[in-house]
C-alpha cells in the first residue's frame, strides 16, 4: 500500500516537474510547480516526517507558491515566446543538465548512498522541538527569525515605486 | 466468522466517511434555509415561506433550479482552470474535515435481542466496539488542518483568474490576500491551545478542557479565542470580511463568472468551510462534547447533544453576524489581519508559554 | 512504512527533480519561471535531506530541510520583489533583455 502511494506520487511529482519546465505559460508551470510540492510532500510523510510532510504544504504549496501567483498575476504575464537564435543554447543547456545529473549520480554512487532504513525512528513534533532548540540549532533558528525580518524588509523596499 | 482487521477497518472507515459527508451536505442545504430566514427576521422580513410549510423545501428548489440552469463558460477563459477551480476549491474543503472528531467517544450497543432472521444486519465484530467519528488519526492533525487552509486559497485564485474577467481576479486577489493574512493570525491563536493541552491532536486537546466550564479554551485563553474566531471569519470571507465576494461592489467577485452547479459547488465549499471553523472552535475552545459541569455525562449520546448545540450556537452566532454588521473596507481588512491580530496572537503566546514554563517548573 | 527502496528511490528522485530543475533554470526564458525551476532544485535537496534523515535515523536532516524551507521563503520574497522592480524598469521579464553587466 505504502510502495504504491510512494511510486504514484514520485511519477506525478516527475511528471509535473516536467511540465514546469516544458510549458510556455508561466501560470501553468507554477500550478504545476504546486502538484510538484504536494506529491513530494506526500512522499516526505512515507518517509517518516509528518512534520516535515505539512511544513512543505504550508510553507511553500500555500505560502511561497500563492506569492509566485499573486506576482504572475499581478504582472499579467504571458505566454512565452520562442526567440531567435535560441537553438544552440537549449542543446548546450540540456548537455549541461545532464552532464550535472550524471556528476551528481556518480557522486552518489562513490560515497554509498544508504539502502535501508534504520529501524527506530522517532520523528514526532516534539523531539523536532528539542533538536531545533537544543543549543546546537538554536543560534540558527533565530538567526532565521532575523533573515526573514530582512527579507521582508528588503521585499517591500525593493518592491516598491519610490523610495 | 468475522472478517480481517484490515476489512474491518476499511469498512469502518467508509462508513464514517459516509457519515460526516453525508451530514456536512445535509447541513450545507439546511443551513441555507436557516440562513435565509434568520437574516430575514433579523431585516424585519420574512424571508423563504412559499416553498412548503415556513419555506423548508427552498433549498430543493434551489438545487433544482441549480440544477437545470445553463451552465455559461466565457469564451476567452481557460477552459481547465475553469472546471478545476470549484473541484479544488470543494476537495480542500472537504479535505479538512478527514481530522476533526465530530463528537465524543461511543459504543455501539450490542443489541444481543434482535431476531435471529436480522442478526446478519448487525454482526459480531461491531457489537460492543468503541469508537469515534473521526475519519483520520493524525500525529499531527491540527498542523494538517492548517496545511488545508493554505490550500483552500488555490480554488479562489483558480476561479478568479481563469473566468477573464476583471472583477473576477480583483476578487480572487483579494480573497487570497485577505486567506493567507488572517491564516497567520489563525495559526498563532492555536499554539497557545496547543501549548496548554501538549499535543496536536484535537481528541487530547478535547479531553484537556474536561471539567467545570471555566476550563475551557475560550474562558482560559479568551485573547485566542477571539482572534481565532475574527481570523476564522476573515478565513472563511464571511461577513464583515466579505470583500472578496463583495456582492455590492464587485458584482460577484471571484465567481462573477459561474452559473449552475459551478456555482453550488463553490458555495458548498463556502459553507462547509464555515462548518469546519465551527466544528474546530467547539473542539479546541468550547470544550467540545464536554459538558461544562462534572456532573454530567459527556460520553456517547449527551456528548454528541453537547457538541451538536455548541456547534450550532457558533453557526448562528455566524449568520448573526453577517445580518449586523457591514462589510470591512480592504484596506481595514488587511490592517485589523496583519497589524492588530498579529501582535495580539503572538502577545498571548508569550504570555501562554511563560505561565506554562513557570507552572510546569 | 518500511519497504526498504524507498530510500535509495527518495534519492533517485531528488536528483531528478534537480536535474529537471536545473534544465529548467537554463532553458527557460523568463524571470519568474527561472525562480520556480530554482525553488524546483531546492525541492530536491529536501527530499534528499529527508531521505538521508530517514536512513540514518536521526532528525538533523530534518532539521536542516526546515531551514532550508525557511530561506527558500526569504528568498522567494525578495526574489519576486526584485522581479517586480525589473519589470517596472524595463517593461519585460525576459531573461535576455538584462545584459547591462554583460561581457
Amino acid at each position: 500500500m505504502d510502495a504504491i502511494l510512494f511510486y504514484v506520487s514520485a511519477a506525478v511529482a516527475v511528471a509535473s516537474a516536467v511540465v514546469v519546465i516544458a510549458q510556455k505559460s508561466p501560470i501553468t508551470s507554477a500550478f504545476a510547480l504546486i502538484v510538484t510540492l504536494c506529491s513530494l510532500s506526500v512522499i516526505f510523510g512515507l518517509l517518516g516526517s509528518p512534520f516535515i510532510a505539512v511544513l512543505q504544504v504550508i510553507v511553500y504549496a500555500g505560502a511561497i507558491m500563492v506569492l509566485f501567483l499573486f506576482v504572475l498575476m499581478l504582472l499579467n504575464v504571458k505566454r512565452e515566446e520562442d526567440a531567435p537564435g535560441r537553438g544552440g543554447r537549449t542543446l548546450r543547456g540540456v548537455a549541461l543538465a545532464l552532464v550535472t545529473l550524471f556528476v551528481l549520480q556518480a557522486g552518489a554512487v562513490l560515497v554509498g548512498a544508504p539502502a535501508g532504513s534504520a529501524p527506530r525512528f522517532d520523528a514526532s513534533t516534539r523531539r523536532m522541538a528539542e533538536i531545533l532548540f537544543s543549543p546546537h540549532f538554536l543560534y540558527v533558528f533565530e538567526a532565521t527569525s532575523v533573515l526573514i525580518l530582512a527579507a521582508l524588509v528588503g521585499a517591500v523596499v525593493l518592491a516598491k515605486k519610490e523610495l | 466468522m468475522s472478517p480481517s482487521p484490515v476489512v474491518q477497518q476499511l469498512v469502518i472507515a467508509a462508513v464514517k466517511i459516509g457519515v460526516v459527508v453525508g451530514v456536512l451536505l445535509g447541513l450545507f442545504s439546511v443551513m441555507t434555509w436557516i440562513e435565509r430566514r434568520a437574516l430575514a427576521f433579523m431585516q424585519y422580513r420574512l424571508g423563504p415561506n412559499r416553498t412548503g410549510p415556513l419555506g423548508i423545501l427552498q433549498p430543493i428548489a434551489d438545487g433544482i433550479k441549480l440544477f437545470f440552469k445553463e451552465e455559461v463558460m466565457p469564451a476567452a477563459a481557460n477552459k481547465w482552470a475553469f472546471l478545476a477551480a470549484p473541484v479544488v476549491a470543494v476537495s480542500t474543503a472537504l479535505l479538512a474535515v478527514a481530522v476533526l472528531p465530530y463528537g465524543p467517544p461511543f459504543t455501539l450497543p450490542r443489541l444481543d435481542s434482535l431476531p435471529s432472521g436480522l442478526k446478519w444486519l448487525w454482526p459480531e465484530w461491531l457489537r460492543g466496539r468503541t469508537g469515534q467519528i473521526q475519519i483520520a488519526h493524525v500525529d499531527v492533525g491540527l498542523l494538517f488542518i492548517f496545511a488545508i487552509a493554505a490550500l483552500g486559497v488555490y480554488g479562489i485564485v483558480l476561479a478568479g483568474w481563469s473566468a477573464n474577467n476583471k472583477y473576477a481576479l480583483l476578487g480572487g486577489l483579494r480573497s487570497s490576500a485577505q486567506m493567507f493574512s488572517y491564516e497567520l493570525a489563525l495559526g498563532l491563536s492555536f499554539v497557545g491551545v496547543i501549548m496548554l493541552a501538549g499535543s496536536f491532536q484535537i481528541a487530547d486537546i478535547v479531553d484537556a478542557q474536561a471539567g467545570w466550564f471555566w476550563r475551557w479554551n475560550a474562558f482560559v485563553q479568551l485573547p485566542a479565542f477571539l482572534v481565532y474566531f475574527v481570523a476564522a471569519t476573515a478565513e472563511v470571507a464571511r461577513i464583515p470580511f466579505d470583500l472578496p465576494e463583495g456582492e455590492s461592489e464587485i458584482v460577484a467577485g471571484f465567481h462573477t463568472e459561474y452559473s449552475s452547479m459551478r456555482f453550488a459547488l463553490l458555495q458548498m465549499a463556502e459553507y462547509i468551510n464555515m462548518i469546519t471553523v465551527a466544528v474546530l472552535a467547539t473542539n479546541l475552545f468550547l470544550g467540545g462534547w464536554h459538558s461544562g459541569i462534572p456532573g454530567l455525562p459527556s460520553q456517547g449520546l449527551p456528548g454528541f447533544v453537547w457538541w451538536g448545540g455548541k456547534v450550532s450556537a457558533l453557526l448562528f452566532v455566524f449568520i448573526w453576524l453577517r445580518g449586523t454588521l457591514p462589510r470591512f473596507r480592504y484596506d481595514q481588512l488587511m490592517h485589523i489581519g496583519w497589524k492588530v491580530l498579529i501582535p495580539v496572537a503572538a502577545v498571548w503566546i508569550l504570555i501562554t508559554a511563560t505561565e506554562v514554563a513557570i507552572a510546569g517548573r | 512504512m518500511d519497504h526498504p527502496a524507498f530510500v535509495q528511490h527518495a534519492v533517485l528522485l531528488s536528483l531528478v527533480l534537480f536535474g529537471l530543475g536545473t534544465l529548467g533554470v537554463f532553458l527557460r526564458r523568463n524571470v519568474i519561471t527561472v525562480l520556480m525551476c530554482v525553488e524546483l532544485m531546492l525541492n530536491g535537496v529536501n527530499l534528499a535531506f529527508v531521505a538521508f534523515s530517514r536512513a540514518a535515523g536521526t532528525l538533523d536532516g530534518q532539521v536542516l530541510v526546515f531551514f532550508v524551507m525557511v530561506v527558500a521563503a526569504a528568498e522567494a520574497a525578495v526574489g519576486l520583489a526584485i522581479v517586480i522592480a525589473l519589470n517596472r524598469h524595463r517593461d519585460t521579464l525576459d531573461v535576455d533583455a538584462f545584459r547591462l553587466m554583460k561581457g
